[in-house]
């Protein structure tokens, strides 16, 4: 037995775009046209787009593989090729195991039915014997949280309710290969950290997972490789984080430049450690931002302020020029202007965006801003969680056993009641 | 072919599932529960009396028990076969989201089409068995042809059901054309009447494959004789070529189906 759970040799797939004849109507005549004129219409129209391109790519047993792009770069077109729902039109592919594809998790339920039969129904579509599931029907019911509402037909059920039941249903499929295509984000936030649990739990339990999710921070924290998509084509494999950093930096929104419209735009935002490093850090490093700015227009009362965000978009930290005690400045036409922060990375693992604008604090005006200028991933070697990192230490640990009275000197029980 | 069949075994209890999602959906919410699957033969069986008895005047002949049961033999089946077609017509394309879904066989869809209308039958052929034992139809051993036509009759069905239902997901007017082949399907099918009463020129109503099976329902269950046996064996070949065929079409198509739905 090879090492090898999931592998694509050279796959592509082709699709037709506009209409095709879904009627046999529509069809005889079109039949008709085309033995008139000859020619393959559907090339001479450039009608047909390749969703996949030569794609490549091995994942071996045990490991979680993440698959991120853009919308329409080919990520759910290569799960559907994976789970053997669309043939690839050139290419091969291998999958060794159980499959089970985690694609739209309340596809196979019926309305009509109650929350249980759907349990049954939905499991056997997934590939689950009945006695499996019959086995599980606690754990499946628990999970969903819905106890009271598994003799209802779901079509009563509320949205967040149907979802809960279809991840719940899907997460207990014990399969060798599990897609995962964007369905961890079901539910209210405590389920979905629940169903965060569950997938780590599948990973750790040996199982191949894929995994497909615009949520990026999901995809660096699961996943040990990752394979970039862009317009069907694979860009990069790698490192789950790294391909994580070089695609939030590939679309980031671009410098403004010479195009910016206000009367001062950022020219350049750099960033270097203390090693000269700029994407990978570690926890307590410390960070230098070089911001430049160009003036297009005379402006007075300038502050720049940096700022650090998550991969969510959510500020960790931000501060002005001004409020660190610089003061503001003014520039004329074509002047330039120059400064650099000294940042402390104190931020658990994860992706950090940083981020620059220019303003002026009095009326509130923002001139130019760069957001996401620059994306760096930090290594926290402390398991810690959270946002921030507070290097914590124990400084002391000491067990009182209950089994050892505790003698309050001088502390006679007569004082504490008159408190 | 043997691969293909192995892994539909592997997905039997999906099958049974699908099967009592089927059955019982249409049971829920509905008034009269299991009635419905009566209802539909006894709408069939009295327009078959009102048919066998305006021929009795037209004859002058006077209508007889024998004919009424032969009527109620004869319809059960032809409305499974009606049931089970226009059931998998729709099946796949119905269950879009599923069959773009996930991947399993998808024949299981036509297959528990054609099950849960054989449930409907089931249930009527109840009624049925009781009106034959009241009219004093009696039994004989011919009796035991009966499992042999059931499993002809559901091997054609399947066979139909699957092109109609792979045909139908990829041209959405084959439903329109199977309605009318159903609905004026009983015209050319001996339900309403029996072959004999077309005289030699009947024989040419026994190439509608179905029409040899009716026939074969009625001979054994209400005339205590064997069917016709080289009609009988044309329709089997005709079954097994649907099966077959049907198989193939299917599973050839298959692939196409969640880009194309």
């Amino acid at each position: 037995m090879c090492d090898i759970a999931v592998r694509m040799d050279h796959v592509y797939k082709k699709f037709h775009k506009g209409e095709i004849y879904d009627s046999l109507r529509d069809l005889i005549p079109a039949l008709a046209g085309r033995l008139f004129r000859q020619t393959e219409l559907d090339e001479r129209d450039g009608r047909e787009f390749w969703a996949l391109q030569d794609l490549c790519f091995e994942v071996t047993r045990g490991e979680a593989f993440g698959i991120i792009g853009h919308n329409g770069a080919g990520k759910s077109t290569a799960l559907k090729i994976l789970s053997r729902i669309m043939r690839p039109t050139k290419g091969e592919l291998l999958v060794n195991g159980r499959l089970s594809a985690l694609i739209e998790v309340t596809a196979g339920f019926h309305p009509d039915l109650t929350g249980r039969e759907n349990i049954f129904l939905h499991g056997a579509i997934l590939g689950m014997s009945r006695r499996e599931i019959q086995s599980k029907l606690d754990q499946i019911i628990a999970f969903s949280g819905i106890e009271d509402f598994v003799d209802t037909p779901v079509k009563r059920y509320s949205t967040g309710m149907f979802a809960r039941l279809g991840f719940s249903v899907a997460a207990h499929v014990d399969p060798e290969v599990m897609i995962v295509d964007e369905v961890l984000s079901v539910g209210d936030y405590l389920f979905q950290a629940k169903c965060v649990e569950r997938m780590k739990e599948v990973i750790r339990s040996g199982a191949t997972v894929l995994f497909v999710s615009h949520n990026l921070k999901n995809i660096s924290e699961f996943c040990n490789r990752c394979l970039m998509l862009e317009k069907g084509r694979s860009v990069t494999i790698g490192p789950a984080h790294e391909v994580v950093a070089t695609y939030l930096q590939r679309y980031r929104q671009p410098l403004h430049g010479e195009s910016g419209s206000g009367p001062v735009y950022i020219s350049s935002i750099q960033i270097r450690g203390e090693r000269g490093e700029t994407t990978r850090f570690t926890s307590g490093d410390r960070l230098w931002i070089d911001v430049e700015l160009i003036a297009r227009a005379a402006c007075a009362k300038l502050s720049v302020s940096p700022e650090l965000t998550s991969e969510c978009g959510e500020i960790i930290f931000e501060t002005t020029t001004e409020r660190l005690g610089c003061g503001n400045f003014s520039l004329e036409v074509g002047d330039s202007y120059r400064c650099t922060f000294e940042i402390r990375l104190n931020v658990i693992t994860g992706n950090y965006h940083i981020s620059a604008l220019i303003y002026r604090h009095d009326t509130q005006t923002v001139y130019d801003e760069c957001p996401a200028a620059a994306t760096i991933y930090v290594n926290s070697p402390d398991d810690v969680r959270g946002i921030a990192h507070c290097f914590p230490k124990v400084t002391h640990q000491e067990v009182l056993r209950a089994s050892e009275p505790i003698i309050l000197a001088g502390e006679p029980e007569g004082d504490r009641a008159c408190m | 072919m043997l691969e293909n069949l192995r892994e539909l075994y592997r997905y039997r209890e999906l099958l049974f599932m699908f099967t009592y999602r089927d059955i019982r959906v249409r049971y829920k919410q509905s008034v009269m529960g299991l009635f419905w699957a009566v209802l539909m033969p006894i709408l069939i069986v009295s327009a078959g009396i009102v048919v066998r008895y305006g021929y009795a005047l037209a004859s002058h002949r006077p209508l007889n028990m024998s004919d009424i049961a032969d009527v109620a033999v004869k319809s059960l089946p032809w409305a499974f076969v009606v049931s089970s077609i226009r059931f998998s017509c729709n099946t796949l394309v119905a269950n879009q989201n599923i069959v773009t879904k996930i991947y399993f066989p998808k024949e299981i869809f036509p297959l528990a089409a054609v099950l849960a209308s054989f449930f409907d039958l089931v249930i009527a052929s109840c009624a049925v068995i009781l009106f034959l034992f009241v009219a004093r139809v009696g039994w004989s051993l011919e009796l035991l042809w009966i499992p042999f036509l059931l499993v002809t009759l559901v091997a054609m069905v399947f066979g139909m059901g699957m092109i109609v239902s792979a045909a139908s997901l990829f041209f959405r007017d084959v439903k329109y054309i199977v309605e009318v082949f159903l609905t004026f399907g009983i015209f050319f099918t001996p339900v309403f009447y029996d072959v004999q009463m077309l005289g030699r020129r009947g024989e040419w109503l026994f190439i509608n494959p179905i029409a040899p099976l009716l026939e074969g329902f009625s001979d054994c269950i209400i005339r205590h004789q064997a069917p016709d046996l080289p009609w009988l064996a044309y329709s089997l070949s005709c079954a097994l070529t649907a099966l077959l065929g049907g198989f193939v079409f299917f599973k050839h198509l298959e692939p196409a189906f969640a880009e194309s739905i």
